[in-house]
């Protein structure tokens, strides 16, 4: 008997040793975002957003009494870079998840990785939607949440002649896409579509295109800072058409950055911006400015970046401590993981691991005040799931486009 | 009447397209063109240009003076960089590109380290203007101007003046030159500071209408390499030439095609060109007349 107990109290105090070196041992988060290069001026704020995130974790005590620790690399505005840092984060780092990615070229990029070493990567970015796959949790906003509310709206306002000026590569090609299926839906006609290169920045020509085309309001899907110089230059030429978009102000905060009236009657679909006015959003800015007093601008990424670090802490913990893959998506099949952001309540989707948003229309007034003519509660990525995308059965790993649907037969 | 307004929208497109490039391009092709100096750290002077401008602007000064400003900052900057890192190196033209591309390096990133990422813009002045069912900007009518003042004030400033003179000997037979009393070291830098001064004014002349990022030289760089390489090391004879040709290139393609039409034009019409024209059109035109 004694000696059993002996034993037992052995077992025990292993048992006790063991994780105690564990609560030492910290979880480990790699953080790959922009910080230089053309993208920088969306993405610092992101990574702010996750220190400050897990500076109020770490002073609470921690996930699951583990600490956690940050691994930043700068990506540099440059797909290799994803792929370079990616490899070594979940090789020699041996992170738990990654945070990565703002621009759709760069989360193509890395993906490819994270399926071959089947790691955990978070990208909190609103995109043109469409991934599927089961090592990829998003909590950006996509196009049924931005679109599908933005243009309705925009056709009954303005009217239903529609001219797009898109950044040419995946996100610009694929949004576009919904924004041409959107528009024939509600009974419009796309007077136009121009897709601009990335880096671009003189847009003389462009402006006098959409002027021969005499559209109602133009949807702007610019991306980066050289693009940017549009607003500016088709104010200065006195375009004057009210303009749609879900990645300006959101994203880029043009009205912070251009003098006012250039980007007046801007509409853009948010999921939360520092404007938006409730309590909780007021004390979130007022954390943020105490630990970062100089940031510009704190957009919609940047809280998806700071409340995908709860997400990840409640998932954890709810999977006793376990930051394994499987257990985590365990969690997320059980579809409760909500988290009470600044925004509003947001869930993730067990079928297509996306997340449910809060959507504000964002308008921009002539002196770059925003107000928010219509607020949509709790609209979900339904898309995927409708579409036949359900990660709980099967991972297909693709990333589908209305034109590129999943195979009934898969 | 709707023919008459075509025209002018091609002119004034094709006169937009030849301002920018002129004004990204003749800076570096004085640097090149007189020195044999690849200068890549080019776009963080025009980029110095446009944040001179800018804060000088904000800060209340006249937009023309907060031009210059940026102008003399860039040029003062290319002095100081061709004294402390372009003069031991005229013997490597080919360690010099690493060199400028080194300070290229640099200076974007302390940029962003040092003022952040996104400086907030002026505005563009001047309004607007209609003809036919068109509107268009006055400021880059300014822009246009612009382009051509400098070209003439280089020609003057090169053909009619002590210091015109005194460059194009230095730089065509540098000791003879210097056993003529001339201080060739001085002249270096100067000429150095000009081509960094006229990558500062192209900043500054488009400050008002770009968003202001350390990286926003990039934005010009391609572009000024691809005339000075269809031109040829004369800035007269070949700049403005290429960049007429380019423009209307670039023009014409755009308004039928759109952008990626419009910057495919510009890129194959360079492959034509030296592929035919080896030296450029300066090249061309100089062996013609011998």
């Amino acid at each position: 008997m004694k000696k059993t107990l002996n034993g037992a109290m052995t077992a025990l105090g292993l048992i006790l040793l063991c994780s105690a070196a564990n609560a030492q041992d910290p979880i480990k988060l790699g953080v790959l975002e922009d910080q230089s290069g053309d993208f920088a001026a969306a993405t610092i704020g992101k990574v702010h957003g996750i220190q400050l995130a897990t500076e109020e974790i770490n002073a609470a005590g921690g996930i699951a009494g583990r600490p956690l620790e940050l691994v930043i690399y700068d990506t540099q505005s440059d797909n290799t870079r994803y792929q370079e840092f990616m490899r070594r984060v979940l090789q020699r780092d041996k992170v738990d998840a990654v945070f990565a990615g703002f621009s759709s070229a760069s989360r193509e990029a890395y993906r490819p990785i994270v399926n071959q070493f089947d790691g955990l990567a978070f990208y909190n970015n609103q995109y043109e939607g469409g991934v599927c796959d089961a090592n990829m949790i998003v909590t950006g906003a996509v196009p049924e949440q931005q679109f599908s509310t933005l243009l309705p709206y925009m056709m009954e306002t303005y009217g239903k002649k529609v001219y797009t000026i898109a950044a040419d590569y995946n996100f610009g090609q694929i949004s576009a896409e919904w924004v041409r299926n959107l528009v024939k839906d509600g009974g419009g006609e796309m007077v136009g579509e121009e897709f601009i290169p990335l880096g671009v920045s003189q847009f003389s020509q462009t402006i006098q295109n959409i002027q021969a085309a005499k559209p109602d309001f133009v949807v702007t899907l610019l991306v980066g800072t050289a693009q940017a110089s549009y607003y500016e230059q088709a104010a200065a030429a006195n375009v004057n058409l009210p303009m749609a978009s879900s990645v300006n102000v959101g994203q880029g905060y043009e009205h912070k950055r251009f003098k006012p009236p250039s980007l007046a009657n801007m509409y853009a679909t948010v999921n939360w911006v520092e404007e938006v006015d409730n309590p909780q959003s007021k004390a979130f800015v007022e954390r943020w400015h105490k630990k970062f007093p100089d940031e510009p601008y704190i957009n919609q990424e940047a809280e998806n970046s700071y409340l995908a670090v709860y997400l990840y802490k409640q998932m954890v913990e709810r999977a006793n401590g376990s930051t394994d893959k499987e257990e985590l998506r365990k969690v997320i099949a059980q579809g409760d993981v909500c988290y009470d952001a600044p925004e509003g309540k947001v869930c993730l989707d067990p079928k297509s691991q996306h997340m449910s948003h809060s959507i504000y229309l964002a308008k921009v007034n002539e002196d770059h005040s925003i107000s928010f003519p219509k607020v949509w509660n709790d609209i979900k990525p339904y898309w995927l799931g409708e579409v036949g995308c359900d990660l709980t059965k099967k991972d297909p790993s693709e990333q589908y486009t209305p034109s590129n649907l999943p195979k009934a037969a898969d | 009447m709707t023919v008459l307004f075509s025209i002018f929208s091609f002119l004034y497109q094709t006169g937009d397209a030849f301002a920018f490039l002129v004004l990204s391009a003749c800076g570096l092709a004085i640097i090149f063109g007189m020195m044999g100096v690849i200068n890549l750290a080019h776009g963080e002077f025009i980029m110095c240009g446009a944040y001179v401008c800018a804060a000088a602007a904000r800060a209340g000064l006249p937009l023309p003076i907060a031009i210059l400003a940026g102008a003399l900052a860039a040029g003062f900057a290319g002095m100081v960089i061709e004294r402390i890192i372009i003069r031991p190196l005229y013997d490597r033209p080919l360690d010099t590109i690493v060199a400028t591309w080194g300070v290229s390096m640099v200076v974007t990133q302390g940029t962003l380290i040092l003022l952040g990422s996104t400086m907030p813009g002026t505005g563009t002045p001047f309004g607007s203007f209609t003809v036919g069912p068109y509107s268009y900007s006055v400021y880059r009518v300014v822009l246009m101007v612009a382009a051509l003042g400098t070209l003439g004030l280089l020609w003057v400033g090169f053909t009619k003046t002590r210091f015109g003179v005194l460059a194009r000997a230095t730089i065509q037979v540098p000791h003879i030159a210097q056993a003529l009393g001339v201080n060739t070291g001085l002249v270096y830098s100067l000429t150095f500071g000009l081509g960094a001064a006229l990558a500062g004014l192209a900043g500054g002349l488009y400050a008002p209408t770009m968003t202001l990022v350390p990286t926003m030289g990039s934005a010009f760089v391609v572009e000024a390499f691809v005339t000075v390489v269809v031109g040829g090391a004369d800035i007269f004879l070949g700049t403005a030439p290429a960049a007429l040709v380019l423009g209307a290139v670039k023009a014409s393609l755009t308004s039928w095609q759109g952008q990626l039409a419009g910057q495919i034009g510009l890129l194959v019409a360079v492959i034509i060109v030296i592929r035919i024209l080896p030296r450029g059109i300066s090249g061309w035109i100089l062996r013609e007349r011998t």
